[in-house]
């Protein structure tokens, strides 16, 4: 058990390592978000004189959802990674090593997911441009829902990623998934007063209830919430839960 | 650990897989000995990294047996693993980490005890001349140097056998002589059994013994010597005037078949080539524009049993659709 446990350790730690010492990357990834935020959000706040559902500002409203577009990505790329790691790179090392598949899996999901909570507390610390104020607590708080979000995707991502042989697919999948899961979450816009489908769809995404959470928390706004953030909670456990399950057993299927 | 009764370390029995149609490995049976250098001969595509897989618990087998030190790799594998290191044939270096990092998560996941994998980490190192790079990140070293810190990772938990899949694949001949002397120096300072593959036949000589693999089943399985000796004697090359009816000759004089060798040359084998030389060249009915004499090597051996040369560019379509087919499911 300790062994397994040191396993899992050292799968994360190699995330962490790698991610701090990419410094590009670290840069890089504000670019999105920044871009979303100043200049999607601001030329259509602008232009439609869009109200975000209950009043308040659009950049207000659209906040919590780039942070929660951040998490998104982040967690998912890191899960992607896992397919050409285990081609080409450390991945393929740690498969022979003497310890379990399902160490393997729960320390990618725990580096991924600790990644896509840092990128998505360096994008809350925008929060004061906005003149949203965020006290400690709220951040404590919402950084807790980024990791449970960004542990849904990654284990989401996983089990996408045990399927894959290689990158060709990848592509495929960000624009028919990610780019969906990301535009009906209720990040960009209100989905209580969208078109029916939008609203089905939109409640069979786990994404959804990730950014509502995080939304209530930021915003305090009862107008804009979805849901009760307990149900919010339940739907993120539950997806991270099942998916983590089917992922183990997918990785531990030998070719 | 060991059956008493036997110094192998493992024992491979009738082993198959197959990717869909395709018998990537079909029905191979051999053992490997306590403290050998074991070599897998044999084109790319044979099924040479297909039973390595195997063997060190990455693929499942379709049908036979393969145990290694007494525990049977499909349904031990976490014992078996902690037996084995391994230098795979693509790189699986994190090369964003330094050298010392790669050993001590290596050391880590193979439960090597804290206090001493510091120590342990120096010691390999030395044996690879890498201590004065330690520090860097593995993405300044040169592929040589990559491969070396393989080695010396594939090491640190003191495996007893170390897996090495094509070495020096992708390495300029200078940097692969290096590796081999490493490897050499290493068989010589540690009793440890080494198996590698290479499609190098020249590199496999340092082996105790050789399994020439093609197409999926081992052709032949001896020390490197021995397979020489079946060839019949040196080799022979001539380029005349008229090889037909030089061939015809050979035949009445040697009673062995010439063949058709490159660049319109022919080659045939005999025992002692410095007493026949002289009575060819005086005895020939064509004239001899050139001649040639030169001890067997392995890549005869594997003409001799296979009809084609190891790395042949001219092999079949089909054949190279094989190869091509296997390659990509190797994994």
């Amino acid at each position: 058990m300790k062994k397994e446990l040191i396993g899992v350790y050292i799968i994360w730690l190699r995330d962490i390592k790698r991610y701090f010492r990419d410094k590009p990357r670290i840069i890089g990834s504000f670019a999105q978000p920044v871009l979303f935020l100043f200049v999607l959000g601001t030329g259509i706040a602008s232009s439609l004189g869009f109200k975000g559902g209950g009043g308040g500002d659009y950049l207000n409203f659209m906040f919590p959802g780039i942070v929660g577009m951040t998490v998104l990505f982040t967690s998912f790329f890191s899960a992607m990674s896992i397919v050409w790691d285990r081609e080409f790179g450390f991945l393929r090392e740690v498969l022979v090593a003497p310890i379990s598949r399902t160490s393997i899996v729960a320390g990618k999901i725990l580096g991924g997911s600790t990644i896509a909570m840092i990128q998505g507390a360096i994008i809350l610390l925008f929060a004061p441009l906005l003149k949203i104020p965020i006290t400690f607590t709220v951040f404590f708080k919402v950084t807790g829902i980024m990791f449970l979000v960004a542990m849904t995707i990654t284990t989401l991502g996983i089990v996408l990623a045990s399927k894959m042989k290689s990158m060709q697919a990848f592509q495929v999948i960000t624009n028919f998934l990610l780019m969906p899961m990301f535009f009906l979450s209720g990040a960009l816009f209100p989905l209580n007063n969208t078109v029916k489908w939008m609203n089905v769809i939109s409640k069979a995404n786990p994404l959804s209830y990730g950014i509502d959470a995080m939304r209530t928390i930021i915003l305090d706004n009862p107008a804009l919430q979805l849901y009760p953030i307990w149900l919010d909670i339940v739907v993120l456990v539950s997806v991270t839960v099942v998916m983590s399950v089917l992922g183990a057993f997918l990785f531990n299927r030998q070719e | 650990m060991n059956d008493i009764n036997t110094n192998n370390i493992i024992e491979v029995k009738n082993l198959v897989k197959k990717f869909k149609e395709l018998r990537a490995v079909d029905g191979i049976t051999f053992s490997v000995k306590e403290n050998e250098i074991f070599g897998f001969l044999g084109p790319n595509g044979a099924g040479k990294t297909t039973t390595i897989n195997i063997i060190c618990t990455l693929l499942s087998k379709t049908s036979g047996e393969v145990t290694l030190c007494g525990h049977n790799v499909a349904r031990e594998r976490n014992k078996v693993r902690n037996f084995i290191g391994m230098v795979f044939q693509e790189p699986s270096l994190d090369d964003r980490l330094t050298a010392l990092e790669n050993l001590y998560f290596h050391g880590l996941l193979y439960n090597v005890p804290r206090g001493t994998l510091k120590e342990r980490s120096e010691e390999v190192l030395e044996m690879v001349n890498l201590t004065s790079r330690k520090n860097s990140l593995v993405m300044t070293y040169s592929g040589g140097m990559r491969r070396r810190l393989e080695i010396a990772r594939g090491l640190l938990h003191y495996p007893k056998i170390l897996f090495l899949d094509e070495p020096t694949l992708g390495l300029d001949p200078q940097t692969r002589n290096k590796i081999w002397d490493y490897i050499i120096k290493l068989k010589k300072s540690k009793s440890i059994t080494i198996f590698l593959t290479s499609h190098y036949m020249e590199e496999t000589e340092i082996c105790d013994r050789i399994a020439v693999i093609d197409k999926g089943k081992i052709i032949a399985l001896d020390s490197p010597d021995n397979l020489k000796n079946t060839v019949g004697g040196d080799i022979i090359t001539i380029l005349s005037e008229e090889n037909i009816k030089l061939k015809k000759y050979i035949k009445e004089i040697t009673g062995s078949d010439a063949h058709d060798a490159k660049e319109g040359k022919i080659r045939f084998e005999v025992k002692d080539s410095s007493s026949f030389i002289p009575k060819l060249i005086k005895n020939s009915p064509v004239k001899i524009l050139s001649i040639s004499a030169r001890k067997p090597t392995l890549n005869d051996v594997f003409l001799d049993l296979t009809g084609r040369e190891i790395r042949d560019e001219n092999a079949s379509v089909k054949d190279n659709l094989g190869m091509r087919m296997r390659g990509r499911m190797r994994h």
